[in-house]
């Protein structure tokens, strides 16, 4: 009873502190999903391009991705990017995390696509649309609705994962509890809060995607 | 009497696909304000022959001439020619995340340039024409076949296409609703459309058809006014055609 006062008490009375954390996560994860929507899309248009050397490179990235761990894909870029460029921790930090999530949701978005009937390029062919403008108007659309659940996901493994950015000495969720936890030499409490803001997160991102879901559901 | 302009012609036509010789020589003429029926057994190369019409499949060889222009895919914007080339769909391939009236003024917007709200209200009447002038807002998954088809019509006739092609447009139809839409098909062309239709409509080709067209294997083994084809074919294979699928 005492210990979960205790944790009570402190989560209370470190709300400032987690609340700066808290901020650092949610931006980070924002612009590192936006990238990665952006390089998942990017990397998604060279799978299905037909042109073999491009869904080459497009195979070696995701298999680079897929066959290494997050924490090492951070460090290398992260490092990389800081040593070469003048760029800040947090977007170092940022398009880290967007070079891993990119992989996952250029799979997401190629199956997408391919899962969309031909018919309806042929249809918007027919009518004398380009390839370009069939895709941008007709199929990415459809595309992007059938993704919305695999992509919501993704952006909830996504903020999970900018925890990560902590072992950079990025000051998000995790690297706050770190330093209070040892600061006051009591970790537990602290882990226990970042759980839990954690968990508010993905509670209100879970509820946000099931509102769009119904939302774009309208045209079924 | 001037004589009547030609729309499309095509000569020596062949398509592949890998091994397989799907047209083989091919010949054909389309006069403006013509209705050609297209009929032969499954897999006779009617659909490959439509969509040639269309560039939706490029030839191998052989030329394909509309409105007088050959049209080859090293010098023509391809795009282009599809503006003028309208078609439908067995499966009416709407746009499903789009309502009725956006379906129909999405190519004249995008492609054309027209302004929206002139786009609306020419949209607006065809939809009317195809009798669906009270579904404008309504998403296709609320409509059914039948409908469907009729949007995809109005689809294709919202670009002002100088001719249709029709691949099987009630093939995909429960039986009560074929007739709307080979109704919508016979006003468009008594109104002059010209219209190349592939059908396993009979009453269809031949009430409506100005010329029937047999394929079988690739090839076409005979052409002629629907009263000939139907009533004397001088093909015994469009005989034996027509007697299976007729009784
Ligand atoms: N994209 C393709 N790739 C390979 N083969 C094809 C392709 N499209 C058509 N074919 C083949 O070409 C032949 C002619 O097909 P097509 O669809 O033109 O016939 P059809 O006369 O329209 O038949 P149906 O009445 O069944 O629609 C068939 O053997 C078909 O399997
Ligand atoms: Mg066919």
């Amino acid at each position: 009873m005492e210990a979960v006062i205790e944790f009570f008490e402190i989560f209370i009375n470190s709300t400032d502190v987690f609340f700066r954390g808290l901020w650092i996560t949610l931006r980070l994860s924002v612009v590192s999903l936006l990238i990665a929507l952006v390089i998942g899309l990017f990397f998604a248009m060279l799978k299905i391009s037909n042109v073999k050397a491009l869904e080459r490179i497009a195979d070696m990235y995701i298999w680079i991705v897929r066959g290494t761990p997050l924490i090492v894909q951070i460090f290398i870029l992260f490092y990389g990017l800081t040593d070469v460029f003048l760029i800040s921790m947090f977007w170092a930090a940022a398009i880290a995390l967007a070079f891993h999530s990119g992989a996952y949701i250029a799979e997401i978005i190629r199956g997408a696509i391919q899962s969309v009937d031909m018919g309806q390029t042929e249809a918007a062919r027919s009518l004398g649309m380009t390839q370009s403008l069939a895709m941008r108007r007709i199929i990415l659309p459809q595309a992007f609705r059938r993704a919305v659940p695999s992509l919501g996901n993704q952006f909830i493994i996504g903020i999970k994962d900018s925890s990560l950015a902590s072992f950079i000495g990025i000051q998000e969720l995790f690297g706050v509890a770190n330093s209070l936890g040892s600061n006051s030499f009591n970790y537990m409490p602290y882990f226990l809060s970042v759980a839990v803001y954690y968990l508010l997160i993905v509670l209100i991102l879970t509820f946000c995607v099931n509102r769009l879901e119904k939302k774009l559901a309208v045209s079924d | 009497m001037s004589e009547a302009k030609e729309m499309i012609r095509v000569e020596k036509l062949n398509k592949s696909f890998g091994d397989l010789h799907v047209l083989k020589d091919i010949d054909l003429k389309v006069n403006e304000s013509d209705v050609v029926v297209l009929i032969g057994a499954s897999g006779s190369g009617k659909s490959t022959l439509l969509r040639c019409l269309n560039f939706l499949e490029i030839k191998n060889s052989g030329n394909i001439i509309i409105e007088g222009e050959q049209i080859e895919k090293e010098t023509h914007n391809l795009n282009k020619v599809r503006e003028r080339v309208g078609m439908v769909f067995q499966h009416f391939n709407l746009f499903p995340h789009k309502t009725v009236l956006e379906n129909v003024i999405e190519a004249p917007v995008q492609v054309k340039k027209m302004r929206q709200s002139e786009a609306e209200e020419i949209g607006k009447e065809l939809l009317n024409k195809v009798g669906l002038g009270d579904k404008n807002n309504e998403y296709p998954s609320k409509l059914s076949g039948g409908q469907k088809q009729r949007v995809a019509i109005a689809r294709a006739l919202a670009m002002n296409p100088d001719v249709m092609l029709f691949d099987e447009p009630t093939s995909a139809l429960d039986p009560e609703l074929v007739g709307e839409v080979l109704a919508t098909m016979k006003e468009l062309g008594e109104e002059g459309m010209t219209m190349v239709v592939v059908t396993h409509e009979m009453g269809f080709a031949r009430e409506v058809g100005d010329w029937v067209v047999y394929m079988h294997d690739g090839k076409i083994v005979e052409t002629g006014k629907p009263s000939d084809i139907f009533d004397n074919p001088k093909e015994e294979r469009t005989q034996a055609f027509l007697n299976s699928v007729l009784h």
